[in-house]
C-alpha cells in the first residue's frame, strides 16, 4: 500500500513536470498540442542511449535530453505553428506517432540496465523510492518556481497575447512566430526532462511505453487542473495518477480492469466540461502579467501571512 | 507636410478573386483621411495591407520615406515590424482581449514600450481622454459595451504613440449618438496628439465630415477622390453614400 503511494507521488512528478510543459503550449499560448508524449520518447532516449553507450553520467545527460528534445520542438515547430486548432491537433498527433516508430526501429526492444544516476555518491537505486521522489519533487518545484517567473514576465505576457487574439497581438508589435516557437520549444524541452528522469528511475526505455495514450493523459492532466496556472497542473498531475493506481490502491485489480482508468479519464473530461471548463482551480490571479515590481513581490509574500491573520482590515 | 504614407499602385487577391486592383493613395502628414466605400468594396483588405496582414500581388507602401510592403516577400516588413515603425491598426471587430482587464489590454498596447513610468503617462493620459475607461479600468473587457469596446480598442492602439492611426469602421455596430462621440475623439486625438488619422467607414457622411481628404473605393478600385467637403457635396457620392 505504502509502496502504491510512494509510486504515485513519483509518477505524480514526473507527469506533473510534463504537464507543466505541455501548460506553457497549450495553457499560455494556446496551442493544442498531442505529440508531449513524443517529447517524453525523446528525453528518455536521449539519456538511455547517452548513459549507456556513451557513459555519460546522468547529471550531464539531463542537459543534452533538454537540448535534444528543444531542437526537435523547433524543427517540429517552424513547419506546423502556422496551423490553428484542430489541424495543429492532428499535425502533432501524428508527429508523435512519428518519433514512437523512429524509436521503435532504432530498438524494438528498447534500451535496459541503464547505469544508475547518482548525487554526491549517492547512487539513486529503483528499490527505494523515497530519494527518487525527493529528487523528482525538487525538479517539479524548480519548474514551478521557473514557469510562474515566465508567466509574469514579457514573454509570458505576449504568449497570452497571442493565446487570447493573434490580429490584436501582431497589432500590438508582438511577433506571433516567435512567441509561439519560443513556447513550443520551452514545453518540449520540459518535457524531455520528464522522459530523462523516468529514465533514470525506471532504468530501462521502451518505445511500448511512449504511446497516444501518454499524450492524452498530460493534456488531461492539465485541462483537470485548470489551464494556465502551474499550481493547477500539479494538482492535476495527483489526481490522474491516483486514478491510475486506483485498481491497486483498492486492491481490486482482479475486479476493476486496467482500461477502466480510460474511462473514468472520458468521463472526469466530460465533466469537467460540462460543470468546469476552467479546470479546479482556473486560471492564476496574475495571468496577464503581474503588475508589480519584484520588491513588491517579496514584500507581498511575506506580508501574506500576517494580512490573513489580521482578517479583513 | 509630406506624405506620411504612400500606396502606389498596390493589388491584393484572395486565390482567383481580385480584391484590390492597383490602388493608389496618400496620407499626409497630420491630416484625417477616410476611404468610404460599400461592402466588399476592399476596404479592410487595404487597411489590412498597409499593415502586411495581407501579402501584396503589385506595388508597394512605403511610410515616412521607406518601404514597409511590397510584392516581393523577402523585402516586406512583418506586422509587428510595422507596428514597430509607428502604424497603430485598430481592426474591424475591435479585436480586444476580452479575458483581460481595461488595464491589462492597455498595458498590452504598450508592448514594445519597456519604459514603466512611460507606460503609466500614457495609461493616466488614456483615463483622461477617455474618462469611461478609467472607470472601468479593473473591469473584463467582455463586460463592457460596444462602445467602450470600440473606445478601449483606440487608447490600446494608442497606447504605443503611434504616428499613423488605422481606424477599420470605428462606428460599426454603435448607436448614432456613441458613433459622434468617438468621431469626435478622433479628432481631438488628431489635433491635440498629432496622430495622423486614416480611417476606413461605412457612415460616410460622419467619416468626411471629420475629413480632410477623402477617397471612394468600389469594387476594389479607387473611383473617387477630393476633399472631404468637395465629396460630401458630389454628386455622384451623395447618390450613393449619402442616400440624397
Amino acid at each position: 500500500m505504502l509502496n502504491f503511494f510512494q509510486l504515485i507521488l513519483i509518477y505524480a512528478g514526473i507527469y506533473a513536470i510534463m504537464a507543466i510543459g505541455q501548460n506553457c503550449i497549450t495553457g499560455y499560448t494556446g496551442m493544442l498540442s498531442l505529440c508531449h508524449a513524443g517529447f517524453f520518447c525523446i528525453g528518455s532516449y536521449a539519456t538511455a542511449i547517452m548513459c549507456k553507450t556513451f557513459g555519460f553520467s546522468f547529471w550531464l545527460s539531463l542537459p543534452v535530453a533538454a537540448v535534444a528534445t528543444g531542437l526537435v520542438g523547433l524543427l517540429i515547430g517552424i513547419p506546423t505553428l502556422r496551423l490553428k486548432g484542430d489541424y495543429l491537433c492532428i499535425a502533432t498527433l501524428g508527429l508523435g506517432e512519428i518519433i514512437r516508430n523512429v524509436a521503435t526501429n532504432l530498438n524494438p526492444v528498447g534500451y535496459s540496465q541503464i547505469p544508475r544516476a547518482s548525487l554526491f555518491g549517492y547512487e539513486f537505486a529503483s528499490r527505494y523510492k523515497v530519494p527518487f521522489i525527493l529528487l523528482i519533487w525538487a525538479f517539479v518545484v524548480i519548474f514551478y518556481i521557473l514557469f510562474q517567473q515566465l508567466a509574469h514576465s514579457r514573454l509570458g505576457r505576449a504568449m497570452v497575447a497571442v493565446r487570447e487574439d493573434e490580429v490584436a497581438a501582431q497589432s500590438n508589435g508582438i511577433n506571433v512566430t516567435k512567441y509561439k516557437i519560443s513556447s513550443f520549444v520551452l514545453g518540449a524541452a520540459v518535457g524531455g526532462i520528464a522522459g530523462c528522469l523516468q529514465t533514470a528511475y525506471t532504468l530501462t526505455v521502451q518505445p511500448g511505453s511512449y504511446t497516444f495514450m501518454v499524450s492524452v493523459m498530460v493534456l488531461c492532466t492539465v485541462v483537470l487542473g485548470g489551464m494556465g496556472n502551474a499550481k493547477a497542473v500539479i494538482l492535476g498531475a495527483f489526481i490522474i495518477q491516483f486514478i491510475s493506481y486506483l485498481p491497486q490502491l483498492t486492491g481490486l485489480t482482479n475486479v476493476i480492469p486496467a482500461q477502466a482508468k480510460q474511462i473514468i479519464y472520458g468521463l472526469l473530461l466530460v465533466v469537467m466540461m460540462l460543470c468546469r471548463p476552467q479546470g479546479i482551480l482556473g486560471r492564476d490571479k496574475y495571468r496577464y502579467g503581474d503588475p508589480r515590481t519584484r520588491m513588491e513581490k517579496l514584500n507581498d509574500f511575506f506580508h501574506k501571512g500576517r494580512k490573513a491573520k489580521g482578517g479583513k482590515a | 507636410m509630406g506624405e506620411i504614407l504612400k500606396i502606389d499602385n498596390i493589388s491584393v487577391s484572395y486565390g482567383n478573386i481580385r480584391a484590390l486592383s492597383n490602388v493608389s493613395m496618400a496620407v499626409n502628414e497630420g491630416a484625417i483621411v477616410s476611404l468610404i466605400g460599400a461592402n466588399g468594396a476592399g476596404k479592410s483588405t487595404l487597411l489590412k495591407a498597409i499593415v502586411g496582414l495581407e501579402p501584396l500581388k503589385e506595388g508597394h507602401i512605403e511610410f515616412a520615406g521607406e518601404t514597409i510592403c511590397q510584392s516581393k516577400h523577402h523585402g516586406s516588413l512583418t506586422t509587428d515590424l510595422i507596428a514597430k515603425r509607428g502604424i497603430a491598426l485598430v481592426p474591424e471587430g475591435r479585436h480586444v482581449f476580452a479575458d483581460m482587464t481595461v488595464e491589462e489590454n492597455l498595458d498590452m498596447g504598450a508592448f514594445m514600450v519597456r519604459d514603466a513610468e512611460v507606460i503609466a503617462k500614457r495609461k493616466a493620459d488614456m483615463y483622461e481622454l477617455f474618462p469611461i475607461l478609467g472607470a472601468r479600468k479593473k473591469q473584463k473587457t467582455r463586460s463592457l459595451s460596444g462602445g467602450e469596446q470600440q473606445m478601449m480598442a483606440i487608447a490600446r492602439a494608442l497606447m504605443s504613440s503611434p504616428r499613423l492611426l488605422l481606424l477599420d469602421e470605428p462606428g460599426l455596430g454603435l448607436a448614432p449618438l456613441i458613433v459622434q462621440d468617438i468621431f469626435n475623439t478622433i479628432k481631438l486625438i488628431n489635433q491635440e496628439n498629432k496622430v495622423t488619422v486614416f480611417l476606413v467607414e461605412q457612415n460616410a457622411r460622419l467619416a468626411l465630415r471629420s475629413s480632410s481628404y477623402g477617397y471612394v473605393l468600389e469594387n476594389g478600385k479607387i473611383v473617387l477622390e477630393d476633399s472631404g467637403e468637395a465629396l460630401l457635396v458630389n454628386e455622384k457620392v451623395q447618390k450613393a453614400y449619402l442616400g440624397a
